[in-house]
């Protein structure tokens, strides 16, 4: 009997059987060598997803701008500029100010790409080196608070029930996303803005609204990422943000979202942040050296493609 | 043979182009006016240096943009390059030249792969190469796991110097003294090299056939297909030469540090200062128009604003952030055409 899935579930069911394989190979490479089984404790897989809570909420914001065509290289300053910001404010008024700056981000790129229509690409980048510049001056010369306030040690290391608050945190997101994208008409219109923007503005969808909107969840899940990240590490530092911004794109897209819009479900980036999450985790198991691991990881996002993200053969 | 309306029409359609060349002179010629030693063949040389690699990785940029697509790899490609670079350039002179060839092959075959994987693979060039980029500091690691490397010192020398310093090193033109030579001796050799390249492979390369098919790719796809261009050699051809022209910049880096270095940041950071340079050198990111001159004047603009921190008198914990505001604003130029739209759904293209 062959087993017939919807096209747009394949790259889900693909990408979830490469994750069972990932941790087949670790597995038995655990079992060869000191012959035990770590990787298929609750408790590791729990720690795994605790890690990849960052990179989840990064990918899951980065989706909302990758269904519309566009992309938002912004969010690694976007990131770090809402955690520097906040422990500098601190206290109870930190995690708003994280917030605060995310929003203001993502109207500034949403006005560029929107209502300048400035290619997204060239404008988030633009924005990020104006960030990193703010963040330089702003640190320099004199050290502001970096310390992580005790809600944000709360967000990113405690635990309710044995289970991380940061993956109830990541949940939550994802919840959230998942309804705007199913259940809304801002999440219809991103796709149909995704798909045509010409004949989604004719059909009576502001698309200007819907660019910006998309923008401001990208950097407000940056700045969540943000004030978990400076929990984890217990504070702000620069550079912060730098290891996010292409193992999101990746995520994405290896969860089956086209890169140029109109297509891909929220499960997909789910799935896309655990095989990356899980492959780097192996791959460390492992002992692979860093020259190792980069090669793999571009070869499984090279295969997995292959396997199912190839465009059509343009005809006509 | 160009009439004042040819004249008139080239500017039109070279209007980014155009403009990026006029604010280089202007900001270059008030660069050198404000620095105490300014025009002298020292400060050529020193800013040519510092802007060489970033020249090339910007116009190994502009071939995918042309198609439409991006390339994130060409930094890494270039720290691939750099890094066999600096295993190779030592020995006899016929074996720096094999090493010199072996690299820009290095290259090459790399820019060949993404275009492979771009065109059989039909997988995006942007995510296509964000993944082969991967795999390039993947192996530049392999090669050079730590920064180092020996390059030859005499080519270092004269490759990093005037033309002068280059007769003088290999003894050519009478050391550097004959008469015919006297005009050229105060030229940077980095000068001279970007413009050979620009020239000898650029320029060809645009009037050819393919290179014609680039720009038609990247204005309908669909309409070159129908026209019967070839398609896949164009592609593939474009991330080929893109691959080269990295190499050119890696092969610079090495010859101008005498070493390698396998860094992911740095990069990240060219690849991205490729697409600024790129757009400031009036390519569109949409495909089709543009080319790999403009860029070069995109990523001398880059350079030269950078240099401005050193004369003038700047905090420079606020350096990063002037560039950045700067790149933004230079970007927002293109929203003019937002202004002179008549019709809102010529914006969703």
């Amino acid at each position: 009997m062959r087993l017939s899935v919807a096209p747009e579930n394949r790259p889900i069911v693909i990408a979830s059987l490469f994750i069972a394989a990932i941790l087949a190979a670790g597995t038995a490479y655990t079992l060869s060598t000191t012959g035990t089984t770590p990787l298929l404790s609750p408790n590791y897989l729990l720690q795994q997803l605790q890690t990849g809570a960052f990179l989840g909420i990064c990918a899951a914001g980065m989706m909302m701008v990758i269904l519309l065509g566009q992309i938002d290289l912004s969010v690694p300053w976007t990131l770090t500029a809402a955690a520097m910001t906040a422990t500098a404010v601190g206290g109870d008024m930190a995690v708003p100010t994280a917030l605060a700056v995310g929003l203001a981000v993502g109207l500034l790129n949403g006005f560029g790409v929107a209502y300048l229509r400035i290619p997204s690409m060239i404008f988030t980048l633009g924005v990020d080196t104006m960030l990193r510049g703010l963040m330089v001056a702003q640190t320099g010369g004199f050290a502001p608070q970096d310390t992580a306030t005790p809600l944000m040690l709360f967000l990113a290391k405690d635990r309710i029930l044995g289970i991380p608050v940061a993956i109830f945190v990541w949940a939550a997101v994802s919840l959230v996303i998942a309804l705007i994208l199913t259940r809304t008409g801002f999440g219809r219109s991103i796709y149909a803005t995704g798909s045509r923007e010409g004949a989604a503005y004719l059909s009576g969808i502001r698309t200007k609204w819907v660019i910006v909107g998309a923008f401001v969840t990208s950097s407000l899940c940056a700045a969540i990422a943000g004030v978990l990240l400076t929990g984890y590490s217990a504070k702000a530092y620069q550079g912060m943000g730098n290891a996010f911004l292409l193992p999101a794109i990746a995520a994405v897209v290896l969860g089956g979202t086209h890169i140029l819009g109109g297509r891909g479900r929220y499960a997909g980036t789910l799935v896309g942040v655990i095989l990356i999450v899980l492959l780097n985790s192996v791959l460390s198991i492992m002992q692979m050296p860093e020259a190792g691991r980069q090669i793999i990881y571009g070869a499984v996002i090279i295969g997995m493609l292959l396997v199912y993200g190839r465009n059509q053969q343009v005809t006509s | 043979m160009k009439g004042k309306a040819g004249i008139r029409r080239w500017l039109l359609q070279n209007l980014g182009f155009a403009t990026a060349v006029l604010l280089f002179i202007v900001l270059f010629a008030t660069y050198n006016v404000l620095h105490p030693r300014g025009f002298s063949s020292a400060v050529a040389i020193q800013n040519s240096n510092e802007t060489v690699a970033i020249a090339f990785v910007a116009m190994a940029q502009t071939l995918p943009v042309l198609l439409g697509g991006l390339d994130l790899s060409v930094g890494a490609v270039m720290t691939l390059t750099n890094c066999v670079a600096s295993e190779l350039l030592y020995g006899s002179p016929a074996q720096i030249l094999l090493g010199v060839l072996l690299t820009l092959m290095t290259g090459a075959a790399f820019g060949l792969m993404n275009g492979c994987i771009v065109v059989y693979g039909r997988i995006q060039p942007i995510i296509a190469t964000l993944a082969t980029g991967a795999i390039a500091i993947g192996l530049a690691l392999l090669i050079r796991p730590k920064p180092g490397g020996k390059v030859d010192d005499d080519l270092s020398w004269a490759l990093t110097n005037s033309v002068y310093d280059l007769a003088d090193t290999y003894g050519f033109a009478d050391g550097g003294n004959a008469w015919w030579l006297r005009p050229f001796a105060d030229i940077p050799v980095p000068v001279i090299l970007v413009l050979l390249v620009a020239f000898v492979v650029w320029v060809p390369f645009r009037r050819s056939v393919t290179g014609r098919t680039v720009y038609a790719i990247g204005s309908a796809e669909g309409a070159a297909y129908m026209s019967g261009l070839p398609i896949h050699r164009a592609k593939i051809a474009a991330f080929t030469l893109g691959g080269f022209l990295a190499a050119c910049g890696g092969l610079y880096l090495a010859i101008q540090t005498s070493s390698g270095n396998a860094d992911i940041q740095q990069a990240g950071a060219y690849t991205l200062n490729s697409i600024a340079a790129v757009v400031l050198g009036g390519t569109s990111l949409l495909g089709g128009v543009g080319g790999a001159i403009g860029s070069l004047f995109g990523a001398m603009i880059l350079r030269v604003i950078s240099f401005y921190f050193r004369i003038l008198d700047i905090d420079p914990l606020l350096q990063p952030l002037i560039e950045g505001v700067v790149l933004l604003l230079a970007v927002s130029f293109g929203a003019f055409r937002t202004l002179r739209v008549k019709n809102q759904l010529d914006l969703f293209r």
